[in-house]
């Protein structure tokens, strides 16, 4: 499905932020990243679509080396990739209902978008995901007026209106209270088993990937140091990807 | 405990503060001396004000006629000069976006807007005059100029201080540059545009009464000819018509925000305080 091979990146010359990685990602599943704080996981996130540029090796994704793509053929691409932000990212002056459709975006003229002509199919699946998410009543209502929690699932919806071939997450549970938490990551669970949509969750909650990965990947100073199913997360293993011991006990 | 005195001062003194604050005055002195203004000139001055008040009223309004016709003209001159300004100004805002657009894009537009910044609408009009003649069109081709400058460089500025991350989100969906646009940019500076074209508007409803001083077109030049012709209760007219027709726009410049900005109904509009109440029940 996606294939991450030797991905470097460094932001300044000389001093890498992620150095050979190599990662191949499966249809299904959740897959999550832990790892300290600084060690890339975001900017490895932002690889995969783009959203900042890798400085060497290759992103195979649906046919095609991402790392290669520009202009329409990235976007084209993007199409098939949707992003879940940590601060949910939503456009605040636009409704809920807009902020779905900006998920149709890669599809729609940009004649029909400026005119909020979108198709009716779209509009329906709007509503119909607003249902799905619980937000139903919402459709009129600015992205502002919500809450953190509301505003996540807006997030999460926007990117499954495009239809992914591929879901990621960038640490999309840090700004909410452990409850929404756990409410946003089984929202994200259902809809990454229900529709068969992998997914690829950054996150710094090692308890919450546990609890609702299928594979967790772990990285320090770079590069990845884990790769394995949430069970074989053991002391070691985490004490290989944060370091020191005390602050387990 | 730590000995107070180890410590630098939190506050310290820059000798160079009192250094400029003393030039200023010494500055100001000698300013008001070379151009010989005295207590005397003053008093001079008075007198004349004084007489001249007297000849103001009462104002006249017996050329109404005149009156209108330059009036109307002004404000035709202010409305149309605002929409082209505003029109161009658009495009030619989002060009010299440094965050939208590459260097080599954002720096001719930024030299346009600063050269249509540089001069006053007044020498604008008269080179206007000079150019196609005399005339509205040379006062509508001033202000275009002057709103270009103005609403280019607010645009900028306001495009240059939107969230990435809405637009990130935005583009992270595969969406073209024009919907990037749409849906990502223009909602965040919507409501500031909307504030600065009432306030282009507002700012040509003046300048358009000026710059038929120079000739370029409205109730400028009847206010010129009547000067010279010292029929001051005419002036006096003219000066009140004005400023009618100024407090009127601001009147519909604050409707136009009220309702593009705060969501306002015009039924809102009509009732007392509710454009308060409208505010607040957006903000809570």
């Amino acid at each position: 499905m996606l294939t991450l091979k030797n991905l470097d990146m460094s932001y300044v010359p000389g001093k890498p932020v992620l150095t050979d990685i190599n990662l191949e990602i499966a249809a299904r599943g959740i897959t999550a990243i832990i790892g300290p704080s600084g060690t890339g996981k975001s900017t490895l996130i932002r690889c995969i679509n783009r959203l900042v540029e890798p400085t060497g090796g290759s992103i195979l994704f649906d046919g095609a080396d991402l790392a290669r793509l520009s202009g329409r053929a990235l976007r084209h691409a993007r199409r098939h990739i949707g992003m879940v932000f940590q601060e949910y990212n939503l456009v605040e002056r636009l409704t809920v209902m807009e902020n779905l459709l900006c998920g149709r975006l890669g599809f729609v003229s940009s004649w029909r978008a400026w005119r909020r002509r979108f198709g009716a199919e779209d509009v329906a699946q709007a509503f119909d995901l607003l249902d799905t998410v619980g937000l139903a009543e919402f459709a009129n209502r600015r992205a502002d007026a919500l809450s953190g929690g509301q505003r996540q699932r807006v997030g999460i919806a926007r990117a499954v209106m495009q239809a992914p071939k591929l879901l990621l997450a960038d640490e999309p549970t840090s700004s909410l209270d452990p409850r929404t938490s756990v409410e946003i990551m089984e929202l994200l669970a259902d809809i990454a088993r229900s529709r068969t949509i992998p997914v690829i969750i950054n996150m710094h909650d090692v308890e919450l990937a546990r609890r609702f990965a299928d594979r967790v990947v772990g990285m320090a100073g770079g590069r990845i140091v884990f790769d394995g199913p949430p069970s074989s997360l053991t002391e070691g293993a985490l004490t290989g990807i944060y370091g020191g011991e005390h602050w387990m006990h | 405990m730590a000995a107070p005195a180890t410590r630098d001062n939190p506050f310290p003194r820059n000798p160079w503060n009192r250094v400029a604050a003393v030039a200023l005055v010494v500055y100001v002195i000698y300013a008001c001396a070379q151009m010989e203004i005295s207590w005397e000139r003053v008093q001079v001055g008075l007198v004349n004000a004084a007489r001249f008040l007297d000849r103001l009223f009462p104002p006249n309004f017996g050329r109404a006629e005149l009156l209108w016709k330059g009036l109307k003209e002004s404000m035709e001159i202010a409305v149309l000069a605002s929409t082209l300004g505003i029109v161009l100004a658009l495009p030619i805002g989002l060009l010299a976006a440094r965050n939208l657009m590459p260097a080599w894009v954002t720096w001719p537009a930024r030299l346009v807007i600063v050269l249509a910044r540089s001069f006053h609408p007044v020498i604008v009009a008269i080179l206007f005059v000079k150019a196609v003649g005399f005339g509205a069109l040379a006062g509508i081709l001033a202000l275009t100029v002057a709103s270009i400058g103005f609403i280019g460089k607010l645009i900028t500025e306001a495009i240059e201080e939107i969230s990435e991350k809405q637009v990130e989100a935005v583009r992270a969906t595969g969406a073209p540059f024009a919907s990037v646009l749409a849906y990502g940019v223009v909602p965040q500076v919507f409501s500031r545009f909307i504030g600065f074209a009432t306030y282009q508007l507002d700012s040509n409803l003046r300048n358009s009464t000026m710059v038929g001083i120079v000739g370029a077109g409205g109730i400028g030049g009847t206010l010129f000819a009547a000067f010279q012709r010292f029929d001051y209760d005419f002036v006096c007219a003219i000066l009140i018509a004005i400023i009618t027709v100024i407090m009127a726009g601001e009147i519909v410049a604050t409707a136009v925000r009220a309702i593009f900005i705060d969501n306002a109904t015009l039924r809102d509009l009509f009732r007392r305080g509710s454009l308060r109440a409208v505010r607040h029940a957006e903000e809570g």
